[in-house]
């Protein structure tokens, strides 16, 4: 169910990520979703594109370290309070998050939360419980 | 000036006695290693040489060489030559297995090493009417014990401050009018630069001289020190093995160090075929204790390059002189006054479940030692987790400190991301100007 997030390990060094963004770029991924967390040595770029296996190859190829996580995607709608929403469900069960990133559907009225969690599962269990819409990769693919 | 000597007899002994006396004394202790210590004795009769073939100095060359890796063997009793009932101390250098040198002294080991450092006292013009600030570490580290001996065997009331805690370094050398300070090059000048930051000016601190030793350190380094604290500033050497500091000191005319060679016989060599080289050469010190009772070391190859010199000194000692150190024959860095092998970073690496994909980056920033080690992860050990990378960083870095002593800054890296010349990995940078 869950969706696939691309990680990768950037040098804090002049020009770490545009290289990055070149190298998916000339290889025609279409990136979603991304964001970035610092630290005075090192980042960590977190990126929901819509071919996960071939940017996967293509940055090992180039030498990047990189992961690939299963993170949870929620669809939720764009008006305020809507996000609060869907986090109080996960408090209220307990479920304690990593990080989370989000970004507006291009068309749709709605926008989609990416989150972190130790187990996946029991997050969109209790997401799904509250009648939140998961998305899939599937769905992130046609996005 | 010129009077300053603790052991007049000895400092200024004519060459010929001095010869003499070293050769009554190596014939000795080389029956007394001979006798006493199997391992060494297995390396005599490995090369033939049997006590009577040495009948003075001029046959020290028939002896075998000790190295590091003999002390790693021995260690911890292998080169014991007195019985533990005899010792009263130990002293050791930094580091974990393998690379710890654990030194045993007699109470006669006790008052030769203090008689050197008091030498080196006695050398930058103190007496019984100084006071004097012992800012070396004290305990294991031989610094802080070697020079408080040596203080008191000259008689000067002596603060046994220990490192670090600068305030009250500061405190106690105002208050009690310190004049002649012991530590490490690095510290002095950090007490120099927070006293200048606190206001005093040279002429409102009470010091005349400092001692300092145990890390490399340059005449510019010197000279900065010498300028903020208004002091003339001197330089000691030695090492755990063949006893501590004081193996060398510096005079007025701060142009090497005089080796106390009535205690410590001092060759150079050829490192690569262990040829001795004639006076003046550059080659690899190397150090034989004559009159060592617990521990004493015949030969033994120091990795410290250097030059020997005989030329007469203006202050009258007639004791040979060596050269500042101008590098070593093996990798060791000494950082912060540690000694530091990059072998002991990978076996930590190795210990903690990393590849021995490393960087040592050595600088030196307001004449503090900087130290950072790059540590490429592997894929699997990458995680999206910030906080998990943190965490492994800062428990390989405790690790670390854990076999060095000191605390490195550790970062992890991008795999392959540590430059290659020719294929090899340059393992360290010291991008500090020493020498």
């Amino acid at each position: 169910m869950a969706i696939r997030q691309l990680t990768v390990f950037v040098e804090n060094k002049q020009g770490a990520l545009v290289s990055i963004t070149d190298t998916l770029s000339k290889n025609n991924i279409n990136l979603r979703a991304l964001s970035i967390a610092e630290t005075q040595d090192f980042g960590i770029l977190r990126l929901i594109v819509n071919d996960e296996t071939a940017a996967e190859k293509i940055l090992a190829d180039e030498g990047y370290l990189i992961r690939i996580t299963d993170v949870v995607g929620v669809k939720i709608g764009d008006a305020p309070g809507k996000l609060s929403e869907a986090l109080k469900v996960l408090d209220e069960n307990n479920i304690n998050m990593e990080y989370l990133y989000a970004f507006m559907a291009r068309t749709e009225k709605h926008a989609y939360v990416v989150i972190r969690v130790e187990d996946n599962n029991a997050a969109e269990k209790v997401l799904e419980d509250a009648g939140f819409h998961l998305i899939t990769q599937a769905d992130i693919c046609k996005l | 000036m010129a009077q300053n000597y603790y052991q007049k007899e000895i400092e200024t002994m004519p060459i010929e006695e001095m010869k003499k006396l070293q050769s009554e004394k190596l014939v000795k202790q080389v029956k007394h290693v001979y006798e006493n210590v199997p391992y060494y004795k297995g390396l005599m009769d490995e090369k033939g040489v049997k006590p009577e073939d040495i009948r003075g100095i001029e046959d020290l060359h028939k002896l075998p060489f000790l190295t590091k890796a003999d002390l790693r063997d021995a260690y911890p009793y292998g080169l014991l030559a007195k019985p533990l009932d005899d010792c009263v101390r130990i002293q050791s250098t930094s580091g974990t297995t393998g690379r710890r040198v654990v030194a045993f002294y007699t109470q006669n080991d006790i008052d030769l090493w203090e008689d050197c450092c008091a030498r080196a006292i006695t050398a930058t013009g103190a007496t019984k009417k100084d006071v004097c600030q012992v800012a070396y570490g004290y305990g294991l580290f031989t610094g802080g014990p070697g020079l408080n001996g040596g203080s008191h065997k000259v008689g000067c009331l002596t603060l046994p401050m220990s490192s670090g805690n600068t305030e009250r370094q500061i405190q106690f050398m105002m208050d009690l009018n310190a004049s002649l300070i012991c530590c490490t090059p690095s510290y002095a000048a950090y007490i120099g630069e927070t006293l200048k930051e606190q206001g005093y000016k040279p002429e409102d601190i009470p010091l005349k001289a400092g001692i300092f030793g145990a890390e490399p350190w340059t005449e510019e380094m010197r000279k900065g020190i010498e300028e903020v604290l208004g002091i003339k500033a001197y330089d000691i050497y030695g090492l755990t093995e063949t006893t501590g500091p004081g193996v060398a000191f510096e005079c007025s005319e701060q142009t090497g160090m005089h080796v106390n060679e009535d205690h410590f016989y001092a060759e150079i060599i050829d490192p690569d075929t262990g040829e001795v080289l004639p006076e003046g050469s550059k080659g690899e010190l190397v150090f034989t204790s004559l009159d060592k009772e617990a521990f004493p070391l015949l030969r033994y190859r120091t990795r410290d390059i250097c030059v020997l010199s005989r030329k007469k000194c203006s202050c009258g000692r007639t004791l040979i002189k060596m050269a500042k150190p101008m590098g070593r024959t093996d990798d060791m860095l000494i950082i912060r006054g540690v000694n530091v092998f990059p072998s002991q970073i990978e076996t930590v690496l190795l210990n903690e479940g990393y590849q021995p994909n490393y960087q040592i980056v050595v600088d030196r920033v307001k004449n503090t030692d900087t130290f950072e080690v790059n540590v490429e992860m592997t894929p699997e050990q990458f995680t999206d987790k910030v906080g998990e990378i943190l965490a492994m960083e800062k428990s390989l870095a405790n690790a670390m400190k854990a076999m060095l002593g000191i605390n490195p800054a550790v970062h992890l890296v991008a795999p392959k991301s540590i430059a290659r010349s020719e294929g090899k990995a340059v393992r360290v940078i010291d991008k500090r100007k020493l020498i």
